[in-house]
Parts: structure tokens; sequence; C-alpha cells
């Protein structure tokens, strides 16, 4: 028999509070952008709603701009990401030998790093090869970045596949390519759906690189953020209309996907 | 000239030989049973010949074509795995005409093939279903419907019965025997039960450690086996080996035939209980009451246990004295490295 936790009542209190407390900004956020600058800084609960601000951040700087370069960084790079991952993952798994493992804990080595590490290098090579500010610029690093997650995420994925099936399909006559197309590839779709929704997201979100590698013509929604925190002040109801313009189409994303998401991030750790 | 022929195939995992020198030559339309105890190598020879592990020496010819460089998908074999290994997302039509497909068989063809091995098999009402909605024999049908379809040269057979429950294991056994006798294809049946190996085979392949102790008929290994270790291994219950010194009453039942420091051995069925004071004395130790046999576990003189196996059931109890007797003319002799002696055998 499961033995039931004590205190009831104090877990479902607790856990509500630390919800509210985790949900709090966004709700925060939420209701300052529909607000006016000056009811913002006055922080009533009540107000009468306007979308003055929306008109002024759409007007101000382009959000469809930013929100197409947010989009196409996310799913080239998402896209790209998978196609490299899925080879090296697929020999990982499959045919292993004693170095597999050294592989893949260095490559998530480099996740450790902090990015600002990297900074400068990046920065000059993107400015020598003159991808400052361009889409290209971001996609590769976004690729590159991600692509240690993905590399584990689609390895832990490949090895859940059973090996007598591989055999199986081989003895049947399969190429490689067969082998993928029909035995792989449709096991492991959960994995590598997941993947590259988290890698969507994760670069979606993505700030320090499109702040530092970008301005106006390649910049992400992080990008437009950042421009209403600006020396002159801060401007807490455009910023809020901004930044809930950027959040907003990952939020719905990710309401819809989030059994995917969550598999994809226990994968393998729960059988 | 053999349709399957291996020529001292030698496998090693890193400094592991697993396989040390194997020769066998297998004739068209034989059935072929590899048997041994775990660890012998048995399910590592069969992926050899499957492509699914790779020779470290020696050669693999099949119908007359070298193979032992061929990858899996161009040995034209079938193999039904011990897991079944069905595809998971496929229908067991799917699973069925999966070969067919991938070697662009028109689809007409497929669907007609595929519905002959339904109907052989007892699968047609199943075709549109998913594994996971079969049961067990029925997932083991769909394997070997699967390896049926193609047609291949050689069936192998990796341990086939044993995730299944005893009886359906019998009922399986008999169908793959029927299907055998009526498809009359090449065979390499993989198992460890030697049940299996006697109902089955047309020629049983018993190894041991990575080397065959000996091929033969089934009856011929249990009659004439080669050694000690075959000797031991086929039958049910384990055939008795005594020393030759154990029982000085050995001397009077083998006479001259006794080889002084090898053993001998007499299959359980040819010990009969008797009356105590007959025979070798003994003490009853357990009385195994099966039914149709009854095993009565003894010990005599020093000590030595003496199985006895007999159709009539028994009032015998633990402890209770009885005398043995031994068929001397089912006696059979092991010099002292376990090796049959045969000239001995039968003699007198």
């Amino acid at each position: 028999m499961k033995r039931k936790p004590p205190f009831p009542l104090v877990r479902t209190i607790a856990s509500w509070f630390i919800a509210l407390l985790l949900f709090f900004p966004l709700f925060w956020l939420g209701i300052t952008a529909f607000k006016t600058e000056g009811q913002a800084i006055a922080g009533n609960l009540f107000f009468t709603p306007t979308l003055a601000s929306f008109v002024e951040v759409q007007a101000r700087s382009d959000y469809l701009h930013y929100a197409f370069n947010s989009l196409v960084t996310s799913v080239v790079s998402t896209v790209l990401g998978l196609l490299i991952a899925a080879p090296a993952a697929y020999s990982m798994a499959f045919f292993r030998t004693k170095k597999t493992r050294d592989i893949l804990m260095w490559m998530l080595s480099t996740k450790m790093m902090p990015a600002v590490g990297a900074l400068v290098p990046v920065y000059v090579m993107a400015q020598t090869t003159g991808m400052l500010d361009s889409l290209p610029a971001l996609i590769i690093v976004f690729t590159l970045s991600n692509l240690p997650i993905m590399v584990w995420m689609l390895y832990s994925a490949f090895k859940e596949v059973p090996n007598d099936i591989l055999e199986a399909v081989r003895l049947d006559g399969a190429t490689v390519w067969d082998e993928f197309r029909h035995a792989i590839l449709p096991l492991t779709m959960g994995g590598i759906a997941s993947t590259g929704l988290l890698c969507l997201v994760l670069a979606w979100n993505e700030a320090f690189w499109s702040l530092n590698l970008t301005s106006a013509g390649a910049g992400t929604l992080a990008a437009l953020i950042a421009q209403y925190s600006s020396p002159e002040g801060l401007f807490w109801a455009k910023l809020s209309a901004a930044s809930l313009l950027a959040i907003a189409p990952i939020i719905v994303f990710g309401w819809f996907s989030q059994k995917q998401l969550v598999q994809g991030l226990t994968f393998g750790a729960v059988k | 000239m053999a349709f399957l022929e291996l020529k001292n195939i030698v496998k090693e995992f890193g400094p592991v030989r697993t396989i040390k020198g194997i020769d066998l030559q297998i004739n068209k339309g034989e059935f072929i049973v590899f048997v041994g105890p775990s660890g012998c190598g048995k399910s590592t020879l069969l992926r050899l010949i499957a492509g699914l592990e790779s020779v470290t020496a020696g050669t693999i010819s099949l119908d007359g074509r070298d193979i032992t460089e061929v990858p899996s998908s161009k040995r034209d074999l079938a193999m039904v795995f011990q897991s079944y290994a069905l595809y998971p997302h496929m229908t067991v039509f799917d699973n069925m005409s999966f070969a067919l497909k991938l070697a662009k068989v028109d689809v007409a063809v497929r669907k007609e093939k595929v519905e002959r091995a339904a109907k052989i098999l007892n699968l047609t009402q199943y075709l549109q279903r998913t594994p996971k909605e079969l049961s067990g024999g029925q997932r083991q049908r769909v394997a070997i419907g699967r390896a049926i379809v193609r047609a291949p040269k050689v069936f192998l057979f990796d341990e086939p019965l044993s995730n299944l429950d005893a009886a359906l294991r019998g009922q399986t056994r008999v169908e793959i025997a029927n299907l055998h006798r009526d498809l009359g294809a090449t065979t390499i049946y993989v198992t460890h039960d030697q049940i299996e190996a006697m109902t089955l085979a047309d020629r049983v392949v018993v190894l041991r450690d990575g080397l065959i102790e000996q091929v033969g008929a089934p009856l011929e290994l249990y009659d004439r086996p080669a050694n000690q270790f075959v000797a031991q291994f086929i039958g049910t219950p384990q055939m008795n080996v005594l020393a030759a010194a154990a029982l000085p009453e050995l001397t009077r039942i083998a006479g001259a035939r006794l080889p002084a420091d090898g053993s001998v051995g007499v299959r359980p069925e040819y010990v009969r209980i008797g009356r105590a004071g007959e025979g070798i004395a003994g003490k009853v130790e357990l009385v195994e009451s099966l039914g149709s046999d009854t095993l009565i576990h003894t010990r005599v003189g020093a000590n030595v246990p003496l199985v006895s196996r007999q159709s009539e059931r028994t009032s015998l109890k633990l402890g209770d004295a009885v005398g043995i007797e031994i068929d001397p003319n089912a006696l059979l002799f092991f010099d002292s490295q376990g090796r049959a002696l045969r000239e001995m055998q039968r003699a007198a």
C-alpha cells in the first residue's frame, strides 16, 4: 500500500504559496502591460485597462520584425541542430566505443562554461566575417549552443530502442537509411519531438547572444525588450507590453506541448 | 556439398574467446538444434551465422557462396528472436510484410504471401492489430510468420519458446515441428532445453565452452554419447555416472570391461529398485512422483547417489532400505578424461 504523505493541508498550502510566488512576476507583468505609465508606477491592482502601451511599442519599434527574427532563428537552428545531432546520437547509441561516454561528457562540459567566456572570440569572429547583426550568425550560435543538449536527449531516446528490433530490421534486408526511417524514427518520435520543442524554446528565449551580436537588423524579441530598459529610465508599462508580446507565443506553444516537453526532460531518467 | 558450411569459426570478444574453432556442415532442409548450457556459445554461433556479429576467423558459406563478410541484410536469412522483436509501431500485417516491402515486392504479391502465412499460423483475424494487443503466443507466431513470408534460405530461431509458459511451449513446439515438416526449410534452432532439442532436431549439435562436443541424431546422442558431458546433458533425469572404483559391485556387473581409472554411466531407467537384500544395498533418499514416472533417489555404498526411474508408482519412503539392480547391457564407460570408451559398450 502506498503511504500517504503527512500534513496534507500544510502541503497544499505550501504548494499553492510556492506556485503563486513563482507566478506572481508573470501576473504583474501581464497587468502592467495594460496600464498607462502613470498607473504602472502607482502599482494599483485595480485600474481601467488600456492598449496604449502595445500601440506605442508597435509604433516605436516594429514588433513583427523582431518576432520574425525570433521565429527564423529558433526554427532554423532547431532543424539544423536536429540534422546534426541525430546522426551523432545514432552512432553513439548504436555503435558505442570505449570513448563514447567521454565524448558525451565533453560535449556536456561545454555547456558548463559561462557563455560570456566565449563572447570576445565569437564576437571577433562574427565581426571579421561580416556577420555581426545577421541572422546566420545567431542561427550558428544557437545551433552550436543547443547541440550538446540535443545530442544527449536524442542519445537517451535512441538508447531506448531495443537492439533486437534493429537486428530484426537488418535481417529483413534494411539498409542503414531504411533502419532509421522505418524503425528508429517512428519508435523515437516522442523523444525527437521533445528535443526539438525544448531547443525551440531555448532558442526563442535566448538573450545573451542576441543582445551582444545583433542590433536593429537581426535583433530578436529579447533585443526588443531590452530597448525598453534604457539609460533614460524604465518605462514599466511599455517594458511589460514588449515582454508580454515576446513571451506570449512561446507560452501558448509551451502550453500545448507541455506533455512532450516534460517527457523530453525526464527521458531516460524514469523507466 | 553442404548447404551451409562453417569452417574453423572463431569469435573473440576482446580477450575472451567465445567460439574456439567450429566446423559444421548443414544439409538443405535439415533441422539442426544447437544445445548446451548457458555461456556455451550457442547463441553467439547463431548470431555469427546471421551476420549480427562478425567472425574473428574462419569462413561461412551458404548455398555455394562465401557469406563471411556479407552484411545480415544481404544473407537471405530470417531469424526469430527470443524477445520476438516485433516492430511495435506496425500492425501484424505490416510486421509480416516489412521484408517484402523493403525488397520492393509488388503489393498484391505481398498481400497474398502474408495472408497465406497468416492462415498457416492462425493469425488471419489479427492482421490489423498491433503487437501490444496480442498475447505472448500470438506474438511468437507473428515472429515466425515474419520469417516464413520471406521464404529465406535458412530459418534461425534463438530460444524462441523461452518466454512462453510451459503449456504454450509444448504446443508451439509441435507447431514448429509441423511447420518444418510442411515447408521443409533449412532451420537452425538454439535452445538450452534438451526436450526441444530431442523432439525437433534431425541432428543436434551439443556445444560446451565454445566447442562442439558432439553432433548427431537425438537418439544417437542419447544412446551413444561421445563423452560424459553429452551423456549427462542429454536426458532427464541426468545419467548416473559413478567412478569405477566407487562401488565394488560394479566389478561384478561390468566384469572385465570396467576401466580402472574411468567411470561408468547408467541411465536411470536401467536402474531397478528391488527388495532389500537383493543386488546392491541402498537407502531411499527422495521419491519424486511425477504421475507417469517415479524418480527414486538413493544412496549406495560409500554415500554414492544413484537415481532410478520407473513407470510404476511406489510406496517407498525416505530412509527405506532397498536392493538395486543395474542392467549390465545398459552401461556406458568413460575414460579418466570423460571420453566414451566405445569398444567396451554393449559388449559381453
